[in-house]
């Protein structure tokens, strides 16, 4: 409810690799679908026999290609089981709902260069980003870990195109990325970009962080999924209902489940729009997202629904 | 003397605070006039004041008001200092110093509005996050002011309304602030009653 949706049918579905696999959406009635610009994800609905699973996954299709959007979604056999649907359940000629694109991990065209380092499925944002600065134009350099050759998704579509802008690594082979040396040596005006495993992003924003490098010239995404746990009752107090959260489900997708409307946008615990205040609590709140800060989360009064549970007695949002 | 206090207006108006050391390979330090005084109160808070000054590459000019403290700066043993006569005669050695900084540098800016406004247009040209430098005004308050309508540029203003230098026109000085041109804005004040311009009062000193 939050971004208007687009109706779309699913026109091609490729296997990349083993666990990764390409759908591309167009339009049902032919229309051009809204241009986006490089980093942006769209929300894709799933009707998983009974469950409805809606989960963002970045555009990785040039910017300027409106006739077709293109996500690359990586299976995960221990998850809630989007992944898993889109490999198993989805077909060409399937119709299907997915949201307009947001952007929560744009360019800054302001920067003199853009430095991206990415690991493994982190790469899709990439692919739309480099699309879209092969044509505006600007200075950029990649540096894309692996686990091996095999699984280097687009690696070679990248360094095709690309050249000697695209650095590969892959950790079987030993390979690591000298991030000291190479944070060391960016022009002024360098912004950077990462997108891969949360232990990468942490390990690159402290260390640019400790080398002098400002927040304001770092840009990060990881889209959480949502965690299983114990099921949990939570109060709406706006609403007037009590309702259970089972142990595969979001607070947000029970609260949607219940009829009611919230807010939300990347339902990745990334975006902030789905904050919610917290009324009372008896118990423990557990944060899963990044929007929050550390002394938000400390003092309990506002949660967000899209990746964090609870544990406790009792629990009542202002929704 | 400590910080020069800005009272909040609209939110293009800049506002300052202290500088704090941060991490850093490069320390470009850039002042003019009393924002001598903020560079040793920023080096007084650091546990290694040795080891920042190491580093760092000091530019420094007289403030618009004469204050002067070129040899209490140059006293400091940063790695690099270089004195200017004026802000004008500052800023091309720090454009050449910024064609080959890298990443890892910290930028310090301290004095006038003028000096601060006109070094960090010339960092933020560079793609660095204008809102990642650091800016603590001291001393005079005079303005650089733009002329919106011939779009001439008069350097220390000090009373409100001001005759443009390049035009002649009565200016009104307000607190809208371009970055691009480190400026606030000055516009005419008696241009639907020509002749009728209040008695200038000084404002900035």
């Amino acid at each position: 409810m939050s971004v208007a949706k687009l109706q779309v049918r699913v026109e091609e579905v490729v296997p990349v690799n083993e666990l990764i696999t390409r759908f591309r959406f167009v339009s049902r009635n032919g229309a051009p679908l809204p241009a986006f610009s490089g980093g942006a994800h769209t929300v894709v609905e799933m009707e998983d026999h009974g469950t409805r699973r809606m989960n963002p996954y970045s555009l990785m299709s040039d910017p300027s290609d409106t006739r077709g959007y293109e996500i690359s979604v990586r299976r995960d056999d221990q998850g809630r089981g989007g992944s898993l649907f889109m490999h198993r359940h989805v077909r060409p000629g399937m119709e299907m709902v997915i949201s307009n694109p947001v952007n929560l991990f744009g360019l800054d065209t302001r920067a003199k260069k853009h430095l991206m380092i990415v690991g493994g499925i982190g790469i899709t944002p990439f692919l739309s980003q480099t699309a879209q600065l092969a044509r505006q134009g600007g200075q950029w350099e990649m540096h894309y870990a692996a686990r091996n050759r095999a699984l280097g998704a687009y690696m070679d579509r990248l360094t095709g195109a690309y050249g000697d802008r695209v650095h590969c690594y892959f950790d079987e082979e030993g390979d690591k990325i000298d991030l000291a040396r190479l944070l060391a040596t960016q022009p002024i005006g360098t912004h950077l970009y990462v997108c891969g495993p949360k232990g990468m992003i942490a390990w690159v924003l402290k260390t640019a962080a400790a080398m002098g490098w400002p927040p304001q010239a770092l840009h990060s995404e990881e889209f959480i999924a949502p965690p299983t746990g114990a099921p949990f009752e939570v109060q709406l107090a706006a609403s007037g209902k009590t309702i259970t959260v089972g142990p595969a489900q979001s607070l947000l997708e029970a609260i949607e489940a219940a009829g009611v409307d919230a807010p939300y946008l990347c339902r990745g615990g990334a975006c902030g729009q789905c904050e919610t205040n917290v009324l009372r609590h008896e118990g423990e709140i557990l944060h899963a997202d990044h929007w929050l800060t550390d002394e938000e989360k400390a003092s309990n009064c506002k949660i967000m629904p899209c990746v964090s549970r609870f544990a406790g007695k009792t629990l009542v949002l202002d929704r | 003397m400590t910080l020069t206090p800005v009272e909040p207006t609209i939110k293009s108006r800049p506002v300052y605070a202290p500088l704090e050391p941060r991490p850093g390979h490069l320390h470009l330090i850039i002042a003019d006039g009393e924002g001598a005084d903020a560079v040793t109160d920023m080096l007084a808070k650091t546990s290694d004041a040795g080891q920042l000054l190491a580093s760092a590459h000091l530019m420094y000019c007289p403030g618009p008001n004469g204050t002067d403290l070129t040899e209490r700066l140059r006293a400091l043993g940063a790695l690099q200092f270089f004195r200017a006569p004026t802000i004008p005669a500052l800023l091309p050695r720090l454009k050449r110093v910024l064609v080959d900084a890298h990443m890892g540098s910290q930028f310090y800016l301290a004095g006038t509005e003028g000096l601060c406004g006109q070094a960090e247009t010339a960092i933020m040209q560079t793609g660095f996050p204008a809102s990642a430098i650091q800016k603590e005004h001291r001393g005079s308050t005079v303005r650089r002011v733009q002329c919106v309508h011939c779009k001439g540029i008069t350097e220390n203003v000090a009373t409100d309304p001001f005759q443009c230098s390049h035009c002649g026109l009565s200016l009104f000085v307000r607190d809208h602030y371009s970055r691009r041109l480190a400026a606030f804005q000055g516009v005419n004040i008696d241009a639907e009653d020509p002749g009728d311009v209040p008695p200038s009062v000084v404002r900035f000193k």
